[in-house]
C-alpha cells in the first residue's frame, strides 16, 4: 500500500531595511525515483517574483530560480508538495552478503560507465575534505571481509552512541573537524561525517536532503529532525545502486524519509540560498510540516 | 660599437655577435650550432649592425620612457607599492613565416580539440563514460564547475578565446607548455609592446616586413560583434575587470579602450529579468557581451563562490537564458588542467581523427599508479604541479628542492595522488636579448593568442614573448621578474597598415561615451576633478606661503616651536615683526584650514614651523596633505584608466612620479627633525620641495587644460568638471574664511588680500581692472560675485547650476530635484549679498560676521550638494549579501 505525504515547507526572512533586489535558488522540490513519486509541488513566493525558472541541476535535482526586483522587507517561500511513497526502499537481504572490500575493488577497477560516474562521490568535496581522523574512526567498523551493510550499520550505531545531537552547537558552516573534536552536531554534520568515513575507506557516498514525517503514527517511534529539512547519506553498491542510511536516527530509512535532492555534500543541495542587495541584517524562521494524507 | 659595412657572413666575427656565440650552449633562435645566423634573422642583425649597439641601448631607453609615459604596468602580488613598470627588451623574437604556419596550424587544431572537450565535459561526458578521461581528472579538478553543466546548448562554441605557452626544445621541436582557457592575459601587453617597439625602431620594423597585429584585433572585434544574442546589431560589450588591484588591470583598461568597449567591475553590472545591465549615469544600459577578466569561480556569487565581490549575481542564469554571451563562458578553466595532457593524443584521435600537430610537454598524472611511481622515483628531475592552478601556487622544480621539501611533496602526492602531475623539464631555446648593453642568449617562451571566428580560429600573428631576467632561471614569468619581448612573424609580403576603426563590418562603432558611463566611473571622474583642483589649490597656497617665509620673514626661527605671537592676537604693538607674524599667522592658518590638518597652525601646541609645513606637504598619514591628495588623485584616475587619452595619461604619470619623489622626502622626515637645529638643511629641503611644487603646478595646469580641451563634453566630462567646480568653490570659501573674516590691521589685511587674490589666480586681473590699492569690498566683489572671473565663487555655482540642470533625471512635475534646490539656494544667497556690507564689521566684534555667515552657509550647501550627487548618481552600487541559509535538523 503506497503512503501519500503532504509536505509544507515555509521559510521567512525579515530584513531590517529594504531590499531592492534578490536572486535566489531553491532546491525544495522532491525528486521522483523508484521509491517515490512527486505528484505535485507548488511554490508560493511573496512578494511575487519578477522572474522565475525551473531547471534540473548537475545531479538531476529540481532547482527553482527566482528574483524579486522591487523593494521588499519580507520574503516568504512556501512549497507544498505531494509525494507518493512506495512500500519499502530496498531489499537489504539481497545485499547483506556483499563484502566491503569487494565494493572498494570494483569501484577502483570497473570501467562501467555508471561506476565511472559514481567515482566522483569518492573524492573530496567542498565541505568534506580528507583527514586522518575519518579513517581512524571508520576503521573499527570496517573489519576484514565484513559485509558492507553491516559495517555501515555499525558505523552509524557508533555515531549514535558517541555523538550528541545538539542543534545549538553547529551551523551550516561548522567544519567537520570541529564536529569530530566536540562530538556534537545535527543531521547535516552526521551525514557529512558518514560520507567522510566512507570515502576514507575508498567507498562512494553522497549527501541526501529531504524530510521525515513530523508526527509519528501512533504505532511508530518519533524521529529526530522534523523541524526543518532533514539530511542523511547514501552508499553506492555496484549492480544494486544507492542505499540510504540515517545516522541521526540510527536506521536505514524505509518509507518515512522523503528525498528532495542529493549531491556530494550540503553545498550542492542547499535548500534555499540567495544574494540580496540591501543593507542590514535579517531574521529567518523555518517551519516544515510533513504528514500522511 | 663602430659602424661596419661587413657582409652577412662576417657578422659573426663582430664583437657582440661573437661574444653572443660563445655564450651559447643550447639551441638558439638566431644562431645555429655552427654559428650561422638563421636567414630570417639576417636582415635584423644587419640593420642592428648599422645602428650599433650603443644606439640600440639609447633606443631601449626611449622604449622605457614610452612605457612609463603610457603607464604600462602590472601589479605584483605582495608588493606594497602596487604596480610595477612593464619591462620590454628591444630585441624581438623573430619567427619565419614558414615556421609560423606550422605553429598556427597546430594551435588551431589544439583550440578546436579543446573546444570539443569542453563541450563534452559540460554536456554528454562521453569522454568520461568511454574511459578516455579518468573521472578524477575532471571531477577532482576545482575548475570543473557543476553549476555550469549544460549552461549552453550543445551546438554553441564554448572556447572563444584561447592562449598557449610555447617553447622550443634542444632539437628544435615546439612544445605546448600550458593552456590558458578562462581569461588569458597578455594580448594587450603584446599589442603595447608592438606599438612601443614600432615607434622606437621604426626603420628596423618597417623594413623587416612584420605581420601586423591589428588584423587580428579587427577580426576579433568582428567575431565578438557576431556573438551578440538575438542577432542584435551594435551589441554593447563590456570588459569585466576585477579592478585596479588586479595584476593585469592595465591590460583590461587598455584593451577596453582599444577595442571601444566599456570597462566595468562586477558591482557596475546587475541582472534583471534575466538580462545583464550596466548601471550608468543615464540609468540601466543593456549588456550583450561580456569579455571577462574575472576568474571562473568568481563570476556569480549566487551559483559559484558565494563570497565573491567580483562577479554578478544571476549571471549564470542570464547566460542560460541566452541573453548574454560571456567570453569564455564560466567553467572553462577545467581545460587548464595539466592532468588532461597525457590523454590528449587519444582524445584527438577519437574526436577529430587526427594526431596532435603540436605535442604537449610530457606529463605524468599521478592518479595512475604506474605514473605515480614514475613521478615519485624521478621527483628530482621533474617539474611538479598541482592539477588546479591557484593564484599563489607555483610549479615545483625537483632539482631545487631540499630533501625535507622532497619528503613533504612525496607525502602530499601519496595522500592525494590524483591532484598532482609531474612534467618533463624542458631546457628550451635561447634568443638574443639586450642585457646591460650586450646581446646575451636568454631562454624564452611565447604566449600565442587565438580567437574563435566563423569556421575556426584566428591566430594572432605574434604574441607575448617572455624571457628569463637572469640566465639560468627555471621559470619564465613576468611575476617572477621576466622581461617581455615583441614577437615578429615575418610576412611573405608587406601588409598595409590598418586602423581598427576603418572597415568595421558592423558599421560605425558607437563611441563609448554614448554607451553610457558606469556610475562607478562617473564617481571616479568626479573625484579626479575634486582632487586635481584640491592639489592645485594646496600647491598654489603652499608656494605663496613658502615664498613669504623665504622673503624676509627672518623673524621666524626655523626648528623652534612657533613664537606665541603667531598664535595669539597682539594689539597696540606696531612692531613690524609682530605685524608680519600676524600676517603669517593668517596664512598658515589658511593652510591648516585648506588641508584640514587641524590642529596644525591653529593651536599653540603645534610642532615646529618647518615640521608642520613638511607634514602638510609630505605626510602620507595626514589625509589632507598634498602627497595624500596626489595619491588619491592618481588612484581615482587609475580606476578610470580607460577614459584618458595617451597625453592625459602621460601627465598623470608625471604627477605620479612627482608624488613618489615627494614621498621620498617624507621618508627622510625623521632626519629632518633630528637635524632641525641646523636649519640650513631644512631650507635646502624646502627649496627642493619648492622646485617640485613649481613643476607640479605645470603638470596640474596641463591636466586641467587637457581635461577642458581634449575630452568630449559628455556626461563623463560633466562629472569631472562638477568635481572641479565643487572643490574650487570650497577652497575659495576656506581661504576667505580663514583670512578675511577676522578684522586685522589694514596693513596686514592688504598683505593677506594680495596673497588670497594670488592664491585664487585673480591678482593680475584685479590689478589691471582696478589699478588701485587693494580694497576689501572690491576684492570680495572679484572673488565672490564677479561672473566674468572664472575663479570667482559665483562662477563656480553658475557652472554647477547648468551642469546639474543637464543631468539625466526622471521628471517629477514642476518640483525641483534636491540638487537643483540646493544650488538655487546657494546662488541666490550669494547674489543677494552686498560686498560693502560683507566687508563691514559690527561694533563690538573683531569679526566680519555677515561674511562668515554667508560663507558657512555656502560651504554647507556645497557639501550637501556633493552628498546628494553621490547618492543620486554614483550610488547605484549596493553590495551583495548572502542570504543566511537554514540548518537542516
Amino acid at each position: 500500500m503506497p503512503i501519500n505525504y503532504k509536505i509544507t515547507h515555509n521559510t521567512q526572512y525579515s530584513y531590517n531595511s529594504l531590499v531592492n533586489l534578490c536572486h535566489n535558488e531553491a532546491r525544495l522540490t522532491p525528486r521522483s525515483s523508484a521509491q517515490q513519486v512527486c505528484t505535485q509541488s507548488e511554490f508560493i513566493v511573496e512578494p511575487e517574483p519578477t522572474s522565475y525558472r525551473e531547471r534540473k541541476d548537475f545531479f538531476g535535482n529540481t532547482v527553482y530560480y527566482f528574483s524579486i526586483q522591487r523593494p521588499h522587507q519580507d520574503l516568504s517561500v512556501t512549497v507544498t508538495s505531494h509525494v507518493e511513497m512506495k512500500e519499502s526502499r530496498i531489499q537489504t537481504d539481497a545485499v547483506k552478503d556483499i563484502v566491503w572490500e569487494t565494493v572498494q575493488e570494483q569501484l577502483k577497477i570497473d570501467q562501467d560507465a555508471e561506476i565511472l560516474e559514481v567515482r566522483q562521490y569518492m573524492l573530496d568535496s567542498p565541505m568534506i575534505q580528507e583527514m586522518p581522523e575519518l579513517r581512524t574512526y571508520a576503521d573499527s567498523s570496517f573489519t576484514k571481509r565484513r559485509s558492507l551493510l553491516e559495517a555501515v550499520e555499525d558505523l552509524i550505531k557508533r555515531f549514535y552512541e558517541d555523538f550528541t545531537y545538539d542543534p545549538g552547537f553547529t551551523t551550516v558552516a561548522t567544519p567537520l573537524a570541529e564536529v569530530i573534536e566536540h562530538r556534537r552536531g545535527v543531521c547535516q554534520d552526521f551525514a557529512h561525517l558518514g560520507i567522510g568515513c566512507l570515502r576514507a575507506m575508498g567507498l562512494a557516498a553522497r549527501y541526501v536532503s529531504g524530510y521525515i514525517e513530523t508526527v509519528a503514527q501512533p504505532d511508530q517511534e518519533q524521529l529526530v529532525g522534523t523541524s526543518a529539512s532533514h539530511a542523511w547519506f547514501s552508499v553506492y553498491l555496484p549492480d544494486i545502486g544507492w542505499i540510504d542510511f540515517d545516522p541521526t536516527n540510527n536506521q536505514i530509512p524505509t518509507n518515512r524519509h522523503i528525498t528532495v535532492a542529493w549531491g556530494r555534500d550540503y553545498s550542492d543541495v542547499t535548500p534555499l540560498k540567495g544574494v540580496v542587495f540591501g543593507s542590514g541584517t535579517h531574521e529567518l524562521s523555518v517551519s516544515v510540516d510533513c504528514r500522511v494524507v | 660599437m663602430q659602424r661596419t659595412d661587413k657582409t652577412n657572413r662576417d657578422i659573426v666575427d663582430d664583437s657582440f655577435a661573437e661574444a653572443y656565440f660563445f655564450d651559447t650552449e643550447q639551441t638558439d633562435e638566431m644562431l645555429s650550432r655552427s654559428g650561422e645566423i638563421a636567414s630570417h634573422w639576417q636582415p635584423f642583425i644587419q640593420a642592428l649592425n648599422t645602428l650599433g649597439l650603443e644606439e640600440m641601448v639609447a633606443r631601449h631607453k626611449d622604449a622605457v620612457r614610452l612605457l612609463r609615459e603610457n603607464g604600462v604596468t602590472y601589479v605584483v602580488h605582495g608588493e606594497k607599492h602596487g604596480h610595477r613598470l612593464w619591462e620590454l627588451d628591444p630585441i624581438p623574437l623573430i619567427i619565419s613565416n614558414s615556421d609560423w604556419e606550422s605553429i598556427s596550424t597546430g594551435l588551431i587544431q589544439r583550440a578546436e580539440l579543446l573546444n570539443l572537450i569542453l563541450k563534452d565535459l559540460y554536456g554528454e561526458k562521453r569522454l568520461i563514460k568511454e574511459g578516455l578521461i579518468p573521472p578524477e581528472v575532471v571531477y577532482a579538478h576545482a575548475g570543473f564547475l557543476r553549476p555550469c553543466n549544460e549552461l549552453l546548448s550543445a551546438n554553441t562554441n564554448l572556447l572563444l578565446t584561447y592562449a598557449a605557452d610555447l617553447a622550443k626544445d634542444s632539437s628544435g621541436n615546439i612544445w605546448v607548455l600550458s593552456d590558458r582557457t578562462q581569461t588569458p592575459s597578455g594580448a594587450g601587453y603584446a599589442l603595447e609592446n608592438r606599438t612601443v617597439l614600432a615607434r622606437t625602431l621604426p626603420h628596423l620594423f618597417g623594413e623587416a616586413g612584420v605581420h601586423r597585429l591589428s588584423f587580428f584585433f579587427r577580426a576579433m572585434q568582428n567575431s565578438i560583434a557576431e556573438l551578440a544574442p538575438h542577432q542584435k546589431d551594435n551589441p554593447n560589450v563590456v570588459v569585466l575587470t576585477p579592478g585596479p588591484y588586479n595584476e593585469t588591470y592595465f591590460e583590461h583598461a587598455y584593451l577596453a579602450s582599444y577595442l571601444g568597449y566599456t570597462l566595468a567591475q562586477g558591482d557596475d553590472l546587475t541582472v534583471l529579468d534575466g538580462h545583464v545591465w550596466l548601471k550608468s549615469l543615464d540609468g540601466l544600459q543593456p549588456v550583450d557581451i561580456i569579455l571577462r577578466r574575472v576568474d571562473d569561480i568568481f563570476c556569480d556569487p549566487l551559483e559559484l563562490r558565494q563570497d565573491s565581490r567580483l562577479g554578478v549575481a544571476g549571471l549564470l542564469e542570464a547566460i542560460r537564458q541566452g541573453n548574454v554571451v560571456v567570453i569564455n563562458p564560466p567553467g572553462s578553466s577545467v581545460l587548464e588542467n595539466p592532468a588532461l595532457i597525457p590523454f590528449l593524443p587519444d582524445i584527438a584521435k577519437q574526436l577529430i581523427g587526427e594526431d596532435l600537430c603540436l605535442p604537449s610537454v610530457t606529463t605524468w598524472w599521478c592518479g595512475q599508479p604506474k605514473h605515480q611511481d614514475y613521478v615519485l622515483t624521478n621527483l628530482k628531475e621533474l617539474v611538479i604541479k598541482p592539477i588546479y592552478r591557484q593564484p599563489n601556487t607555483r610549479p615545483l622544480f625537483g632539482t631545487e628542492l631540499s630533501s625535507t621539501e622532497v619528503d613533504t611533496l612525496r607525502a602530499q602526492i601519496n595522500a592525494q595522488p590524483h591532484l598532482y602531475v609531474g612534467q618533463e623539464y624542458i631546457s628550451f631555446s635561447t634568443t638574443p636579448s639586450l642585457i646591460e648593453g650586450k646581446l646575451e642568449p636568454r631562454r624564452a617562451i611565447l604566449r600565442s593568442f587565438l580567437f574563435a571566428e566563423k569556421g575556426g580560429y584566428a591566430v594572432m600573428p605574434g604574441g607575448l614573448t617572455r624571457c628569463e631576467g637572469e640566465a639560468g632561471e627555471l621559470t619564465v614569468t613576468i611575476q617572477g621578474g621576466g622581461i617581455s619581448k615583441d614577437t615578429w612573424i615575418l610576412a611573405p609580403e608587406p601588409e598595409p597598415h590598418i586602423s581598427l576603426w576603418q572597415h568595421s563590418k558592423s558599421g560605425p562603432i558607437i563611441s563609448e561615451d554614448s554607451q553610457g558611463l558606469s556610475s562607478r566611473s562617473a564617481e571616479n571622474l568626479y573625484w579626479v576633478g575634486r582632487y586635481a583642483e584640491r592639489a592645485e589649490g594646496h600647491a598654489r597656497l603652499l608656494r605663496i606661503t613658502l615664498d613669504k617665509i623665504k622673503m624676509g620673514l627672518e623673524v621666524l626661527p626655523l626648528g623652534q616651536p612657533l613664537p606665541s605671537a603667531v598664535f595669539t592676537e597682539t594689539h597696540g604693538e606696531d612692531s613690524r615683526d609682530v605685524s608680519e607674524l600676524a600676517y603669517l599667522r593668517s596664512m598658515l592658518r589658511s593652510l591648516t584650514g585648506l588641508t584640514s590638518s587641524h590642529p596644525g597652525f591653529v593651536s599653540k601646541d603645534g610642532q615646529g614651523l618647518e615640521n608642520e609645513l613638511l607634514s602638510i606637504m609630505l605626510d602620507t598619514a595626514n589625509s589632507g596633505s598634498l602627497v595624500s591628495t596626489l595619491q588619491s588623485l592618481v588612484s581615482a584616475a587609475y580606476a578610470v584608466r580607460d577614459r584618458w587619452s595617451t597625453d592625459t595619461w602621460r601627465v598623470m604619470n608625471s604627477i605620479e612620479n612627482l608624488c613618489s619623489t615627494l614621498e621620498k622626502y617624507s621618508t627622510n622626515d625623521k632626519n629632518l627633525q633630528i637635524q632641525s637645529s641646523s636649519s640650513e638643511s631644512d631650507k635646502r629641503t624646502l627649496q627642493h620641495i619648492q622646485t617640485e611644487l613649481d613643476q607640479l603646478m605645470i603638470f596640474l595646469a596641463a591636466l586641467s587644460g587637457l581635461n577642458a580641451e581634449s575630452m568630449t563634453q559628455t556626461i563623463g566630462w560633466v562629472s569631472l568638471d562638477m568635481g572641479r567646480r565643487v572643490e574650487r568653490a570650497l577652497l575659495l570659501i576656506v581661504l576667505c574664511r580663514s583670512s578675511l573674516v577676522a578684522v586685522q590691521e589694514e596693513w596686514i589685511e592688504h598683505l593677506l588680500l594680495e596673497s588670497i587674490l594670488a592664491a585664487a589666480e585673480s591678482l593680475i586681473t584685479y590689478r589691471s581692472r582696478y589699478r588701485s590699492a587693494l580694497h576689501l569690498p572690491t576684492a570680495l566683489e572679484m572673488l565672490l560675485l564677479d561672473e566674468t572671473n572664472p575663479r570667482s565663487l559665483v562662477y563656480q555655482l553658475k557652472r554647477l547650476q547648468e551642469q546639474i540642470r543637464d543631468l539625466p533625471r526622471e521628471k517629477s512635475g514642476y518640483r525641483l530635484s534636491e540638487e537643483e534646490q540646493l544650488i538655487l539656494e546657494g546662488l541666490t544667497q550669494l547674489q543677494l549679498s552686498n560686498t560693502f556690507q560683507l566687508a563691514q564689521r559690527s561694533e563690538q566684534s573683531t569679526q566680519r560676521q555677515g561674511l562668515e555667515k554667508l560663507l558657512v552657509r555656502l560651504a554647507q550647501i556645497l557639501i550637501e550638494l556633493s552628498d546628494v550627487l553621490t547618492q543620486t548618481y554614483f550610488s547605484h552600487v549596493q553590495g551583495p549579501q548572502q542570504l543566511v541559509t537554514t540548518d537542516p535538523s
